[in-house]
C-alpha cells in the first residue's frame, strides 16, 4: 500500500461543534452586556472583568500544572466561569475580591470536583455566593466610581431599581431595559442581554427550555403574588421581569450545562423550580434578589430531578405494536 | 400521507451531489473473484464446489447450511482455485471461495416464471435459491423475513428507500433506473402477504425519485411512496417503520411484531430477479465516492470483485486520502487494506481525505444533553458510555443499554468529541457475550 489509512469505530464524521467552540460563543453572547456595563459604570469595571477573567484562567493553569494534569485553559471554560463572575460583581469591588472569587470559584468549586463537567454547582454563581456570605457590604455596594455615566437614572434612596421596588418606589422601565442604572456590571441592560440571549439560542447553544420554563413560571408567581397583594400589576412583573440578575441568570447561568439536568423534561423542571425560587426569594426573602441563590440551590436537586425523568427507551413504552 | 419523521436523529453533510448523476457503469473485474461463505447473518454457506471444479455465472457454488443462511453463486465463469480465509471488509478473515475468472462470462440457463403462476411456497423457495439476503447492510436472509409465523397479521411492507446514510447513492440510482423492477419485486411480495399494502419510503432530499415512482404506483392498487423527512438514522427498521406506521418496536422485537415487513430498494429488486427472472444475486449498485476519489460514481459490480479495483477504475484515491469505508461515514467500517471482496450488502466504498475522527480533540463530558437530543433509541448515551468506561454492567442494562441500535448520532453530534457509539457497542458487546455464557 502506498497510502497508511485510518483506522476508527463508526461514525467517521463529527459535528463541527466542539467544546471549545461552545464557550467561544458564550463569551460572544456575553460581550454586549460586557461592552454595555463598562459603558455604564466606566473604565474601573473594564479592569475588573480583565482581573477576574485572568485571575480564572491562572487558577485553571496553575491548577493544572500542579497537579500534573492536561492543560485545559484551551477549552475557554475558565474565561467563561471568570466573566459569568465578573458580570455579577458591583464597579466598586475592591480588585482583590475577584481574585479571590475566581481562585474558589475554579479551585474549589471546579477543580476539587474533578473539573469541567464534574462540578455540581455553577462555579461562577458559587464565587459570587461565596464573596455575598464573606464580604456582603461590599458586594452590595453599588456605588458608581468617578468615570461612570453621569446620567444613571436614580431613584430616590440610590438603591438599584429591584431594591427601591421592595421599598415601595416607582423605578422607570424604560432605563430598566437599556440598562442605565445601578446593579452588577453585567446585569443591568436587558436589551444587551436579549441581544446575547438570542444568539445563543440562534447557534442553538442553549435551547429555550430553561430560559422558557425559568422566565414563564417566574412570571405566574410573580403575577399571582401580586393578585393576592393588591391586583395584578403588569408594570411592575415587567420591571421584575428585566431587572435585577433575572435575563443575566435564566439565559447565561441556569443554562450552564454542566449544573442543568441531562433529560429533556429534567430540563423544563429545573427551569419550573428555578423560577418558583426565584419568586420567593425576591418576594418573600429579605433582599431583592434571588436569581444566584435560586440557581445554586437548583443545582443541588439536580440528581433527583434526572432520576425522575431518565426517558423510556424507543419501543419500551409510548405506542406498541 | 405528510412528510413522515421520528424523533431524534442528525443532518450531517449528506455528500450525495458527489455520485447522484453519474450514471452505473458496469464493471468487468480483472483479477480473482472472492466469495465469502459468509455474506449474510446465520450460518456461514456450505461449499458444493471443490478445487478445480469449472463454473459459470450463476451457478450455485454453496448451499445454505441451516435455516437462517442463504446459498452463495458465481458471478463469472471460470475456475474454482481454492477455498481459504480471505480478509473482508469488516476487518474479520472469512472462509471463501475463489474462482479464476475466465473473462468468457459463460452462464447457467436461468427459468423465468410468471407471477400468477406461482405459489406462496414456490415464491420463497425461488428466493431462497437466489441467495437474496438483506442487501441493505444486515443480510439477513430474506425468505426468512419473508416467512413470519403469522403471515396474516402482516399489513405493512415497507420498502427501505430512504438512504439516509450520507454519500450513499446506489439506493438512488436502482430507484430511478429500475423503477419498474421495483415494482414488480413489491408486487411479487405483497403476493406473499394478503392483508399487506406496500409502501415505498424516499426521503424527501430524493424528490425526483418520489415523483417518478408516484407516478407510476398511481393506478396500482396495494401500492404506495411514503414521503420521508430527511433526516440519519432515517432508513433505521425500526425508525422507519416508526415513521410510517407510528409503531414502535424495541431491540427484541422483530418488524413481523409491529405488522411489518421490511426491505431494502436492492432487496426487492433483488426478489424480482430471482423469482421472476430465476436469476440470483450476483452483481449490486455500490457507489465509490468521497473527496479521497479522483472520479466519485456509481459500479454494478460483480460481487466478489476487489474492491481495490473499483477504486482504480474511479480513477485511484487521491494523495490526501486518510480513511477507506465499507459503507457510509455513519455506519461504515474503516479498512486498512482495500483488497477485499464487494459482497452481498457492500453498498458502497467511501474515500475521505479529512478524518474528522483523528482531528477530534477530546474534552470532559459536559453534560450539554446534545446526544440525549439526537438519539433515536431515547436513551442517556453520555451516562451509557460512563458506565461502559466503568465497565458497570448493571447499571448499564438498567438505562437501556441495550436498546442502543449503534447508529452513531451521539458520537456524531458530541461537542466533547467523546467516542460515544464506540464505548456503548463494546459494552454491548461485552453484556451478549456474558449472557451467552449463562
Amino acid at each position: 500500500m502506498e497510502q497508511m489509512l485510518h483506522v476508527s469505530s463508526n461514525p467517521h464524521v463529527r459535528d463541527k461543534m466542539t467544546t471549545s467552540k461552545i464557550m467561544q460563543l458564550v463569551v460572544l453572547a456575553l460581550l454586549p452586556t460586557t461592552l454595555f456595563g463598562i459603558y455604564n459604570f466606566g473604565v474601573r469595571a473594564l479592569l475588573v472583568v480583565v482581573i477576574t477573567v485572568a485571575s480564572s484562567v491562572f487558577f485553571e493553569w496553575i491548577y493544572d500544572k500542579l497537579m500534573h494534569k492536561k492543560n485545559t485553559i484551551t477549552d475557554f471554560s475558565a474565561v467563561v466561569t471568570g466573566l459569568l463572575l465578573a458580570l455579577n460583581m458591583p464597579v466598586s469591588i475592591p480588585l482583590w475580591m475577584p481574585v479571590l472569587g475566581s481562585a474558589f470559584a475554579i479551585i474549589v468549586v471546579k477543580q476539587l470536583f474533578g473539573g469541567l463537567g464534574q462540578n455540581f454547582m455553577n462555579p461562577a454563581l458559587a464565587g459570587r455566593c461565596f464573596l455575598m456570605i464573606s464580604f456582603a457590604g461590599k458586594m452590595t455596594d453599588f456605588t458608581v466610581p468617578a468615570g461612570g455615566m453621569s446620567n444613571l437614572y436614580d431613584t430616590a434612596s440610590g438603591a438599584t431599581p429591584l431594591a427601591a421596588m421592595k421599598a415601595g418606589e416607582a423605578v422607570d422601565f424604560v432605563s430598566l431595559f437599556v440598562g442605565n442604572i445601578k446593579g452588577t456590571i453585567g446585569e443591568t441592560s436587558a436589551i444587551a442581554l436579549l441581544i446575547g440571549a438570542a444568539l445563543l439560542l440562534f447557534m442553538k447553544v442553549i435551547d429555550w427550555r430553561i430560559p422558557g420554563t425559568y422566565i414563564g413560571s417566574f412570571a405566574v408567581f410573580i403575577a399571582l403574588f401580586d393578585i393576592f397583594n393588591g391586583g395584578f400589576d403588569f408594570y411592575h412583573l415587567l420591571c421584575e421581569i428585566c431587572g435585577g440578575g433575572l435575563l443575566l441568570g435564566a439565559f447565561f447561568m441556569a443554562t450552564d450545562y454542566v449544573t442543568t439536568p441531562i433529560t429533556k423534561n429534567g430540563q423544563l423542571i429545573y427551569g419550573c423550580v428555578l423560577g418558583l425560587l426565584t419568586g420567593i426569594f425576591r418576594m418573600l426573602g429579605a433582599s431583592a434578589e434571588g436569581v444566584s441563590y435560586a440557581i445554586i440551590f437548583g443545582n443541588l436537586l439536580i440528581p433527583l430531578i434526572e432520576r425522575w425523568t431518565i426517558p423510556t427507551a424507543f419501543g419500551k413504552g409510548g405506542k406498541k405494536a | 400521507m405528510g412528510i413522515l419523521t421520528f424523533k431524534g436523529g442528525v443532518h450531517p453533510y449528506d455528500g450525495k451531489e458527489l455520485s447522484k448523476n453519474s450514471p452505473v457503469v458496469k464493471y468487468l473485474p480483472k483479477g480473482d473473484m472472492v466469495y465469502p461463505l459468509s455474506q449474510h447473518i446465520g450460518a456461514p454457506a456450505a461449499p458444493i464446489v471443490q478445487k478445480g471444479d469449472h463454473v459459470l455465472a450463476g451457478q450455485k457454488i454453496a448451499d445454505a447450511a441451516g435455516f437462517v443462511s442463504s446459498p452463495i453463486h458465481a458471478s463469472v465463469s471460470g475456475m474454482v482455485k481454492g477455498i481459504e480465509p480471505r480478509l473482508t471488509a469488516t476487518g474479520s478473515m472469512v472462509n471463501s471461495i475463489i474462482i479464476e475468472n475466465d473473462q468468457k462470462y459463460d452462464s447457467i440457463e436461468y427459468t423465468p416464471a410468471k407471477l400468477e403462476d406461482l405459489s406462496k411456497e414456490e415464491i420463497l423457495a425461488r428466493i431462497k435459491e437466489g441467495g437474496v439476503v438483506g442487501m441493505g447492510g444486515a443480510g439477513f436472509p430474506t425468505q426468512v423475513k419473508l416467512a413470519p409465523k403469522e403471515p396474516d397479521k402482516i399489513d405493512h411492507i415497507l420498502v427501505n428507500g430512504a438512504e439516509c446514510e450520507p454519500y450513499l447513492t446506489s439506493d438512488y440510482r436502482r430507484m430511478l433506473d429500475d423503477s419498474e423492477k421495483l415494482i414488480e419485486g413489491l408486487r411479487v411480495m405483497l403476493k406473499l402477504f394478503d392483508n399487506a399494502k406496500g409502501y415505498i419510503c424516499i426521503e424527501d432530499n430524493k424528490p425526483d425519485c418520489i415523483a417518478k415512482l408516484k407516478e407510476m404506483v398511481k393506478d396500482i392498487p396495494r401500492i404506495e411512496v411514503a414521503e420521508l423527512m430527511t433526516k440519519y438514522p432515517q432508513g433505521g427498521e425500526r425508525f422507519l417503520i416508526k415513521a410510517v406506521t407510528d409503531r414502535e418496536i424495541n431491540s427484541t422485537m422483530l418488524p413481523a411484531d409491529a405488522g411489518c415487513v421490511v426491505d431494502n430498494v436492492d432487496t426487492v429488486i433483488a426478489v424480482y430477479e430471482a423469482v421472476i427472472l430465476g436469476k440470483p444475486v450476483m452483481d449490486r449498485i455500490v457507489t465509490v465516492t468521497g473527496q479521497g476519489i479522483k472520479n466519485p460514481q456509481n459500479f454494478d459490480v460483480l460481487s466478489g470483485t476487489d474492491m481495490a479495483e473499483l477504486i482504480e477504475a474511479a480513477g485511484g484515491l487521491t494523495d490526501n486520502v486518510s480513511k477507506v469505508i465499507s459503507g457510509g461515514p455513519m455506519m461504515g467500517f474503516a479498512m486498512y487494506d482495500t483488497h477485499v471482496p464487494c459482497i452481498k450488502t457492500s453498498s458502497a466504498c467511501l474515500c475521505l481525505e479529512k478524518d474528522d475522527v483523528a482531528d477530534a480533540e477530546q474534552t470532559a463530558c459536559i453534560n450539554c444533553g446534545r446526544c440525549v437530543g439526537v438519539c433515536p433509541g431515547h436513551v442517556i448515551p453520555a451516562r451509557l458510555a460512563t458506565f461502559a468506561e466503568h465497565g458497570d454492567m448493571e447499571s448499564f442494562q438498567k438505562f437501556d443499554g441495550m436498546e442502543c441500535c449503534e447508529c452513531g448520532c451521539c458520537s456524531y453530534i458530541c461537542p466533547a468529541k467523546r467516542p460515544l457509539t464506540q464505548m456503548i457497542k463494546s459494552m454491548r458487546k461485552m453484556v451478549l457475550a456474558s449472557r451467552k455464557k449463562k
